[in-house]
């Protein structure tokens, strides 16, 4: 064929039908920034929102002569994220520097690792909204500093387009980060996209657990570079990857992926090959684009960083690091099953609701296991729905919660009152007790205040009585809806129940 | 004054301590003689007059009041423009930092200043300290005091031109491949490249990182081993400085004994190429040392050889790297195109005038060498050569204490000379590359006048963190020798000014 083939606009395939002809294969890199008081490489603080340029040494700004050295707690992090992701530890490796010229960079190269990271060979579960669990291998885990942060300035869209200007701000340059690289995560079928956000929030809550990061997504703390790749079978070759740059939700992530793989059946369906590439996500239309080719390899130049000598952690430190390790999310879930006696499903219930914390907090300060799954997953999990926002959000504390079941427990108020109590509390009125004692709404058990109630009630409801005599035991009901409105809902229903039966001779 | 500023850097100290004269004077003494002298050599780049005479101020007037002050304190020094100087403009020889005044201190300035010595300015040198001549500045050469028309080698020209020409006691130097060593050779004073590690390099705009050592520059091997116990330490801004405790370099300097005392002479580095008078002047002062009781051993270094050749990928590798970071973004020179400026094209034309030739020259062979699919045969196979140097090191140290060579295989070239043959300058470097690939130390001393009367220079090298070893055995061969010429070398240095003397 002499004449160039026209170039066929792509369209999408739709997701399932994508899966049904084309196996995915992922590849994750997540960075992490850690939360160490310094950047790794100078003494500059490491916080997220100083003044402009207000973060930094001669180091940071990459100022002639000038020079880095590795922050021992920002390696301690690195390790300790190794060990949690069942890695082997380097007994020495290198910094290398990653070269290309761009104004965020100071130096322009990036101090990074390249063929020898901190932590690498390792794996992680990861456990699916329903409980399936899936094993992700990490190739590796290593250390790099972030870069600065350029603004465009005097275009519309906030982009370089357009802009009249450029302001660069080195106080996020030098941040300790640890970017961890999954090995191609293969057999996941249709959900792939599940799998990737699934992994990302395992990391995250890691992070959290090991105190290296305040792992929020929405500050950036945590991002991740999703590849994806299809080919027609489990058993043929990868297929060529693109690479999804800095997606920063779960709900994204998952967008992106399934995205990604309906865009690439279509390529392939329209008989042309996949570009290996970066793309961006769009928040908006959940959709990628194009960023730019892979195919031809940027030269980084990398070569062991000369100013830096080598990290060769001891066998002791990292023993010691492993010894100190807190439990981790995985475990901890498995264990607090084992104390709760909760189903499978009403554990993952709590977990997809987020309300692990929330729960644990409450059982520690007495109340059951039961009753606090109850109180987070009923009214409260209803209430956060309603106020939309987390759990953690709401204006209740796990001890206001405890304290709440335990009026509940001694039978000083029901579990109507109790609610009502609750509404208080979230009103910021006090804690449970004091708002019972302020309002007079503990149940009421006074026998001749029962009593009177109940004889008041007999001789309103003839009728009724005649039923319950009659042999119509349920008919009960009907008066102890008048005696609770009469003791303004305080009563003790199964005193009041009591009393009737004894008064009418029924048992 | 005139015989004050002659004195050594430890007899004008002590004329200090002694209260014969104040700091002011001095200081006052060697600013005259740079206004008088540097208009011809071209040694400085700035002179710091407010800045030295304030601290000399301050010192007097703490010695007055009877505080205890260190040693040189008042004893001026001349600093290399490699080293950042908070609110001294620092250059670098290059244009590319032309009017930048540094925000702070690197390390061994910092030192100089809470010493009380006043800082006279910064010399001129090699732009970014690539050259063996300072004919690479981007502000003109520095002038060889024993012959104006020759170079002061490089890339420390202007400190050992100072030095030479008593327009300071003391100076700062850096060596990456003998910048430090060769100008002193050539201008007949004193330089020592310390171990890598033993000088902090904060502050010290690097040429290449892993070579990069400062050192001391002075006209005697004691001035230069107390200001050597100055500078050194560990400094915790430098991942790569040593923890070791800094040695008794002046008592080695005063020992003057070298009994018993092993001395390799490198066989590979006095052959061919090596200039007959240069290796004459190297010869009669191992005869020296072997009449005092040294003892003079052959030794092969057989991978030296390839050192040069190394040396030329490694160093240029770091250097395309180091230098990456001036690009018009943050400091100094800026060049903005005129049509529609980007980030990118400001970098590009920066760059293109900022840098000179030589610069250029080694930031295309650095970028070359560590080129994807390039790396393994370049930058790969000099650090395998680099390795093997270590390797005749350390082979060598078994059987001996120190090794020597002559420091640089000529005397000072004519300025313009080599400047277009840049294989020809490079191999000005090959007898001092060797202990920047090591890290081993040098020290170079003069050994006495060769080719058309020009001073040569000889070289020990000791095994890393023995640098004791070279004052001991540099001052050994430096009384020796003046012994023998009835005094100091630099005395037989035609005079500079006619008539004001």
């Amino acid at each position: 064929m002499s004449t160039a083939e026209p170039t066929t606009p792509i369209v999408p395939v739709d997701y399932d039908e994508a899966i049904a002809r084309f196996d995915p294969v992922l590849g994750i890199e997540v960075h992490v920034e850690l939360g160490t008081d310094t950047k790794m490489f100078d003494g500059a603080p490491n916080v997220f929102a100083a003044e402009p340029n207000a973060a930094v040494t001669p180091t940071s700004l990459g100022l002639p002569g000038a020079l880095p050295v590795v922050n021992r707690t920002a390696v301690e992090h690195a390790i300790k994220i190794g060990l949690a992701l069942n890695c082997q530890i380097a007994e020495s490796c290198r910094f290398a520097r990653k070269q290309y010229f761009y104004p965020d960079l100071a130096k322009n190269f990036q101090t990074s690792q390249y063929d020898e990271p901190i932590a690498f060979d390792g794996w992680v579960d990861v456990e699916l909204e329903d409980g399936e669990v899936v094993r992700v291998e990490i190739e590796r885990a290593h250390m790099e500093e972030d870069a600065g942060k350029n603004t465009h300035v005097g275009g519309s869209t906030g982009r370089i387009h357009g802009a009249t200007h450029s302001q660069v701000d080195y106080n996020r340059a030098g941040v300790p980060l640890v970017e961890i690289v999954t090995k191609p995560i293969p057999d996941t079928g249709g959900r792939a996209p599940e799998v990737a956000a699934a992994y990302v929030r395992t990391l995250r809550d890691i992070f959290r657990a090991l105190e290296v990061s305040e792992a929020r997504m929405e500050q950036g703390n945590v991002r991740a570079d999703v590849n994806v790749s299809l080919r027609p079978t489990r058993q043929d070759p990868l297929g060529t990857r693109t690479e999804t740059k800095n997606v920063n939700s779960f709900r994204s992530i998952d967008r992106a992926v399934r995205f990604e793989i309906s865009r690439q059946a279509g390529v392939l369906d329209a008989g042309q090959e996949v570009v290996q590439e970066t793309r961006h996500f769009h928040e908006d239309t959940g959709g990628t684009s194009s960023g730019r080719p892979k195919s031809d390899a940027e030269d980084y130049r990398y070569f062991p960083e000369p100013d830096l000598v080598p990290v060769a952690p001891s066998r002791e430190w990292v023993e010691q690091l492993r010894a100190s390790l807190p439990e981790l999310p995985a475990a901890r879930r498995r264990r607090l099953l084992g104390e709760w006696g909760f189903s499978d499903l009403e554990m993952r219930d709590v977990i997809n609701a987020g309300a692990l914390d929330q729960i644990e907090a409450s059982v520690a300060a007495g109340a059951s296991a039961q009753s606090a799954r109850k109180w987070w997953m009923g009214e409260l999990a209803r209430t956060a729905r309603e106020q939309d926002v987390e759990l953690t959000q709401l204006a209740v504390t796990p001890g206001q919660i405890a304290e709440l079941q335990g009026l509940v427990d001694e039978g000083k108020i029901n579990d109507k009152i109790a609610k009502q109590v609750l509404v208080k509390v979230l009103e910021g009125q006090g804690d449970p007790a004091a708002i019972v004692e302020q309002e007079g709404l503990a149940v009421v058990s006074d026998d001749s205040v029962l009593t009177s109630a109940v004889d008041q009630a007999i001789a309103d409801n003839p009728d009724v009585v005649a039923k319950i005599q009659g042999g119509k035991v349920k008919a009960i009901g009907a008066l102890i809806g008048p005696i609770m409105k009469a003791t303004r809902g305080q009563a003790d229903a199964g005193k009041v129940r009591e009393i009737i039966m004894d008064k009418l001779g029924v048992s | 004054m005139n015989d004050t500023i002659r004195r050594s850097a430890a007899a004008q100290a002590a004329a200090l301590a002694a209260g014969e004269i104040t700091s002011e004077d001095l200081t006052c003494a060697h600013l005259d003689r740079i206004r008088a002298v540097d208009t011809d050599l071209n040694a400085f780049l700035h002179v710091s007059e407010e800045e030295a005479l304030t601290t000399a101020r301050d010192v007097d007037a703490r010695r007055s009041a009877g505080e205890e002050l260190h040693p040189l304190a008042g004893v001026p020094i001349a600093v290399k423009d490699v080293a950042v100087t908070e609110g001294i403009p620092t250059t670098a020889g290059s244009k590319m930092l032309e009017g930048w005044l540094p925000p702070y201190d690197a390390t061994l300035v910092a030192t100089l200043r809470s010493a009380g010595l006043p800082i006279l300015g910064k010399t001129n040198m090699d732009e970014f300290a690539m050259g063996s001549s300072t004919e690479s500045s981007a502000f003109g050469p520095t002038r060889n005091p024993w012959d104006r028309e020759r170079i002061p080698g490089g890339s420390g020209g202007g400190s050992s031109a100072a030095v030479a020409s008593y327009e300071a006691p003391l100076a700062i130097g850096s060596d990456t491949g003998g910048s430090i060593r060769q100008p002193g050779a050539v201008t007949g004073t004193v330089g020592v490249k310390p171990t890598y590690g033993s000088v902090s390099r904060y502050g010290l705009i690097a040429l290449a990182s892993s070579l990069d050592q400062a050192g001391p520059v002075a006209r005697t091997v004691e001035d230069a081993a107390l200001l050597h116990e100055l500078i050194a330490g560990h400094d915790p801004l430098d991942s790569t400085s040593l923890p070791d405790p800094v040695g008794a370099y002046a008592e080695a300097a005063h020992r003057k004994d070298v009994r018993g005392m092993r001395i390799g002479v490198i066989s590979e580095l006095e052959g061919e190429g090596f200039d007959p008078e240069v290796r004459a002047r190297f010869t009669e002062s191992l005869a020296q040392l072997e009449q005092a009781g040294a003892e003079i051993v052959p030794i092969s270094c057989p991978n030296f050889r390839y050192a040069l050749g190394a040396y030329y990928l490694i160093m240029p590798s770091e250097a395309s790297s180091n230098l990456a970071k001036f690009d018009g973004m943050r400091f100094g020179l800026r060049v903005v195109p005129e049509d529609s400026p980007t980030a990118e094209s400001v970098m590009k034309a920066t760059r293109g005038a900022g840098f000179g030739q030589e610069a250029k020259r080694r930031i295309l062979l650095g970028t070359y060498a560590l080129s994807a699919g390039y790396y393994d045969a370049y930058y790969g196979s000099a650090q395998k050569v680099r390795t093997l140097v270590q390797g005749d090191f350390s082979a060598a140290f078994d059987q001996v204490d120190v090794l020597a060579s002559p420091t640089s295989p000529t005397v000072a070239f004519r300025l313009g000379e080599k400047i277009d043959d840049p294989l020809a300058m490079y191999l000005n470097d090959i007898a001092t590359i060797p202990a920047n690939l090591a890290g081993v130390p040098g020290i170079s001393v003069p050994s006495g006048l060769a080719e058309d009367g020009l001073p040569a220079g000889i070289q020990f090298l000791a095994p890393t963190r023995a640098d004791e070893r070279l004052y001991r055995i540099g001052g050994a061969l430096e009384a020796l020798l003046e012994d023998a010429w009835g005094g100091p070398l630099l005395a037989k240095a035609p005079e500079l000014v006619s008539g004001a003397n």
